[in-house]
């Protein structure tokens, strides 16, 4: 199983069970993930971006098993953030980069995100974009942030078709049509936050499967949540393994 | 044993409460869940009138007629009109097949107008869920707090109730129930953020947590996950996950004779 939703280090407002390293990682093993593609918490306050970089390739490196890769943050909003980006590819041999635009306060139509998905795509990183971290009605009260528009991507996405692009934790903030434009666009999506009875399923009405991709969003989301989403839709062997580890190995383009 | 507190007729395809119930059935079965309780959905009314609380009753009543072993009622009333409630709860508890009542947010708990329902219900041995959430963004105008429960739960202190979705900010909810040992929590609706659990089971103990889901709204899948990913003692997963809801009902169910 490949989970592409992870995340280390301290969630800034409360200790959460799996915040320790090792401890995440024992339980991504018990549940049979081979590999799980981790953010920083970090990342969503710390303007030292080069910094919690570091750490979180260290940390991957140091304490992940052989089963974390690290996908470092970019801020479009810092200066010299493109030397952020070069070292996430040169320096850490990262996969993928994670973006956080509410956090990080930009909107997907500033001009900065194509150049980022450009530059991104020369190093042939993978771009996640997290929409949300948690149910805004339940966020600390000091925390106001804007809801992102994903709108821009679908153009974005359609002019780069050679661009890995993942969306995650998408689906409070997709509504509508929105989310069936942006698959047809060639975007991924995980299921952390997929919702309603049989979740899976009613994604796959807006979602090809081959883009439906395994996130839990551990460990601020209990792991299990995705896990048992994959029992309760009647997906059959192929879909299932597909969303389980396929698709995640395609999108990553068959490199650890 | 699971028993699932919270289950509407929505989210799932149907035409009928018939229909719409047979495919929670089906859901139920994949998660290995054994009872529902179920109440609104085939259309949502948040300030219902008596004409439509009857509907909405009646709708639960056709759903769970067939599915006597795998399913119970909760019905809908409305402190904005306590006429039409206490007889909703004549017609559907008293004398007929439901367990319970469920309160939304026509108008905040914490209002003494409340108090006949809830007089009502205690005096048959029903359960009372009220749906409570503390949001950031701001509560609907009748919507409850944890803290309007809690006012509520200081006035009838030997009447169990129940704080639905834990207050959703389950951090600050938790504590605004904690106090009043006859308020439980239930867990659906909201979600599966990790360490909810364990802190509710530090602070309020197991037994005054009950599994709910909010299906077909939310999925199954994140809402059980609350429970069993949980680091928590095994016992106190059996407690939550049916234990007890069903040590709740029990006295309802003898007094209509209802076997579990």
């Amino acid at each position: 199983m490949i989970d592409v939703n992870v995340s280390l280090s301290r969630w800034p407002f409360r200790r959460l069970p799996l915040d320790e390293t090792p401890r995440l990682v024992e339980r991504l093993q018990e549940k049979g993930v081979t590999q799980a593609w981790a953010g920083s918490f970090d990342a969503l306050l710390h303007e030292d971006m080069a910094g919690a970089n570091a750490r979180l390739a260290e940390e991957c490196a140091t304490a992940g098993e052989g089963i974390l890769l690290p996908f470092g943050s970019v801020n479009p909003n810092l200066p010299d953030w493109e030397e952020d980006l070069r070292r996430c590819a040169e320096e850490h041999g990262m996969r993928g980069i994670r973006l956080h635009p509410d956090w990080h306060q930009y909107r997907l139509d500033d001009p900065a995100v194509p150049r980022l998905l450009d530059l991104a795509g020369e190093q042939g990183l993978i771009v996640q974009i997290t929409l949300l971290m948690e149910d805004e009605r339940t966020r600390h009260p000091l925390v106001s942030l804007e809801k992102v528009d994903a709108a821009p991507l679908v153009t974005l996405a359609k002019e780069r078709p050679e661009l890995s692009l993942i969306l995650l934790n998408s689906q409070r903030v997709l509504r509508g049509a929105l989310q069936g434009e942006l698959a047809a666009a060639g975007v991924c999506f995980d299921i952390a936050m997929q919702e309603g009875v049989g979740g899976i399923r009613k994604l796959m009405d807006q979602v090809p499967f081959e883009q439906i991709l395994f996130g839990s969003h551990a460990p601020f989301f209990y792991f299990e949540s995705a896990e048992l989403k994959l029992r309760e839709s009647e997906l059959g062997e192929t879909i299932r393994s597909a969303i389980e580890r396929g698709n995640a190995e395609k999108v990553s383009g068959g490199r650890s | 044993m699971i028993w699932d507190l919270h289950c509407h007729l929505s989210g799932v395809e149907g035409r009928t409460p018939h229909e719409r119930m047979a495919r929670l059935i089906d859901y139920a079965d994949r998660m290995n869940v054994d009872r529902l309780v179920v109440f609104m959905g085939m259309r949502w009314s948040t300030d219902p009138g008596p004409d439509d609380l009857r509907r909405q009753n009646d709708d639960v009543l056709e759903a769970i007629s067939h599915w006597a072993d795998r399913a119970f009622g909760f019905a809908y009333v409305s402190p904005k009109h306590i006429d039409a409630s206490l007889e909703e709860i004549d017609r559907c508890i008293r004398n007929g097949p439901m367990l319970g009542i469920k309160l939304w947010v026509a108008q905040k708990c914490s209002d003494e107008s409340i108090d006949a329902l809830i007089k009502e219900v205690a005096g048959l041995k029903g359960a009372i869920y009220q749906h409570t959430w503390l949001k950031v963004t701001g509560n609907q105008p009748g919507e409850s707090t944890p803290l309007d429960l809690a006012r509520l739960a200081q006035r009838h202190p030997d009447v169990p109730l129940i704080c639905g979705h834990s207050g959703g900010d389950w951090e600050r909810g938790i504590r605004a129930i904690r106090p009043y040992s006859n308020v439980s929590i239930g867990t659906g609706g909201f979600d599966p953020t990790a360490g909810m659990m364990e802190m509710a089971v530090r602070e309020l103990g197991p037994d005054r947590i009950i599994y709910g889901s909010d299906m077909g709204g939310r999925s199954l899948a994140s809402q059980l996950a609350k429970v069993q990913g949980a680091d928590i003692p095994a016992a106190a997963r059996r407690q939550i996950l049916g234990g007890n809801l069903r040590r709740m009902l029990l006295p309802i169910l003898r007094e209509k004779g209802i076997s579990t």
